[in-house]
């Protein structure tokens, strides 16, 4: 116990918040990686998710990429998109590899999200007249926001842990301090970083666990669905990589 | 290509060893999740706050779990245990969900049928429900898989040895194939493991198989 009040220690030292590479700065950094990581994965998962549950196009497709890309150690990627991509291009590198890691849980959200919408909604929709960009953006897209957002916060956690391995290709980020601690055996520092991803993964479960139920439309929370609908959510397609 | 010829034995080594760190934690996981997923399902009052925990466990990343496992149970961070034991815990943190969820598909219906001729609570346990809710441990048991074969990797960071060490050595000397060659097998271990619990499940459910089919064809009438 000692060792997690020297870890504590450590944490809130102020000298670690004002030298060069401080606590923050490595806190800072994991938040803007993880943050674009995710918005890049969005800009490419949510569009062909909703596209494949509004057609019912390329669904088997999807399955069988997502299935794959589980197994897929994203730590090998990582390093093997920085040899490949030259050193000074290594933020990229690591960006496409975590990017890839992120695109399941999107992709799985968004599509099922439009999938388990009552067939008989999408028709009463188009029975009054909406077309087709109407049904996607008044009726699938609300209906599907609880599971999409619950496909947000899987990619999210995944992303958040395993942007704790770019530290080992020199890019910082709150794992920093674990990788070069553990040959110096410096242990306060170790299990401090290992206690602050921790909280930080922690706080954006919650966030998110918050969010789902805000973006959970009126009528499906009366009809009772919200609660089983966010948690199968934010369970599909989640395996962690890291 | 070179560099596969001239280390077929250190390939061959470390997937041994690869697949000897995952069927641990597989095992295990699958094992002690049953009576905890079991008592979540069982007891409501228990069921929120025991699929929160494992939710929390779930979130913990690896690399921070390997660091926090030690000063908690006393093992050394360089060791096989202390790889293990985390993987254990991300194995029974998937599993108990879907133990839980398996449980609460049966019908009650044969649930109450089992009891009406005759079946104790421990015979009903292990020949009714615990075979009706196979299908579903089946999958999570798959997730656990890929999960495990994946995150074994990692380990090489606190030194223990899987094709996890092809990454770490592979860019320290720049070997693209090296690298390469870790992904590939870390792959082709994942997916021999989901081929032996398939063929695990087609054995030990065979009417898994049969419901499946009869699915399949009433749906095609």
């Amino acid at each position: 116990m000692e060792l997690f009040r020297d870890a504590w220690l450590w944490l809130t030292n102020p000298a670690n918040y004002t030298s060069e590479g401080s606590v923050a700065e490595r806190f800072l950094e994991h938040l803007t990686y993880t943050g674009i990581v995710v918005a890049v994965a969005s800009l490419i998962a949510l569009p062909l998710g909703l596209f494949i549950g509004h057609t019912g196009r390329g669904r088997r497709w999807a399955v069988g990429v997502a299935g794959a890309a589980r197994a897929l150690p994203t730590f090998g990627l990582l390093l093997y998109l920085v040899l490949l991509l030259g050193v000074e291009w290594r933020a990229v590198a690591a960006v496409i590899a975590l990017v890839l890691l992120a695109i399941p849980p999107l992709l799985a959200g968004a599509y099922t999200g439009v999938d388990q919408i009552d067939r008989r909604t999408l028709d009463a929709a188009r029975a009054q007249g909406m077309t087709g960009w109407q049904v996607v953006w008044r009726v699938e897209i609300p209906l599907a926001l609880p599971l999409i957002v619950g496909g947000l916060r899987s990619a999210v956690l995944q992303v958040v842990a395993t942007v704790t391995l770019i530290a080992y290709v020199g890019l910082g980020g709150l794992g920093y301090h674990i990788i070069q601690g553990i040959p110096l055996r410096r242990f306060d520092q170790m299990v401090g970083s290992a206690l602050a991803i921790v909280l930080l993964a922690l706080a954006l479960d919650a966030l998110f666990a918050l969010l789902t139920r805000v973006v959970t439309p009126s009528g499906v929370k009366k009809a009772g669905g919200a609660d089983i609908r966010a948690r199968e959510g934010s369970r599909r397609g989640l395996t962690r990589a890291s | 290509m070179g560099w596969v010829a001239h280390n077929l034995g250190l390939i061959a080594e470390l997937t041994l060893a690869h697949i000897a760190l995952s069927i641990l934690p597989i095992l295990l996981g699958g094992v002690l999740s049953i009576p905890v997923g079991w008592l979540a399902f069982r007891f409501p009052t228990v069921r929120g706050s025991v699929l929160g925990l494992v939710g929390v466990l779930y979130t913990i990343p690896s690399l921070a779990l390997f660091v926090l496992l030690p000063p908690l149970f006393g093992f050394p961070i360089l060791s096989e245990l202390n790889v293990i034991v985390a993987l254990v815990i991300y194995a029974v943190a998937i599993m108990v969900r879907s133990v839980s969820d398996g449980f609460s598909s049966i019908d009650a219906g044969s649930l109450r049928a089992a009891t009406a001729v005759g079946y104790g609570p421990w015979q009903r346990f292990f020949q009714v429900e615990l075979p009706l809710a196979g299908p579903v441990l089946l999958a999570g048991l798959r997730v656990v898989s890929v999960s495990t074969v994946s995150l074994v990797t990692v380990g090489v960071l606190v030194g223990v040895k899987s094709l996890g060490y092809f990454f770490t050595d592979g860019f320290q000397r720049r070997i693209e194939a090296e690298i390469l060659t870790g992904i590939v097998m870390t792959l082709v271990v994942a997916l021999l493991f989901d081929l032996l619990l398939l063929a695990l499940g087609r054995a030990l459910m065979p009417w898994s198989l049969l419901a499946k089919k009869r699915l399949v064809t009433s749906e095609a009438e």
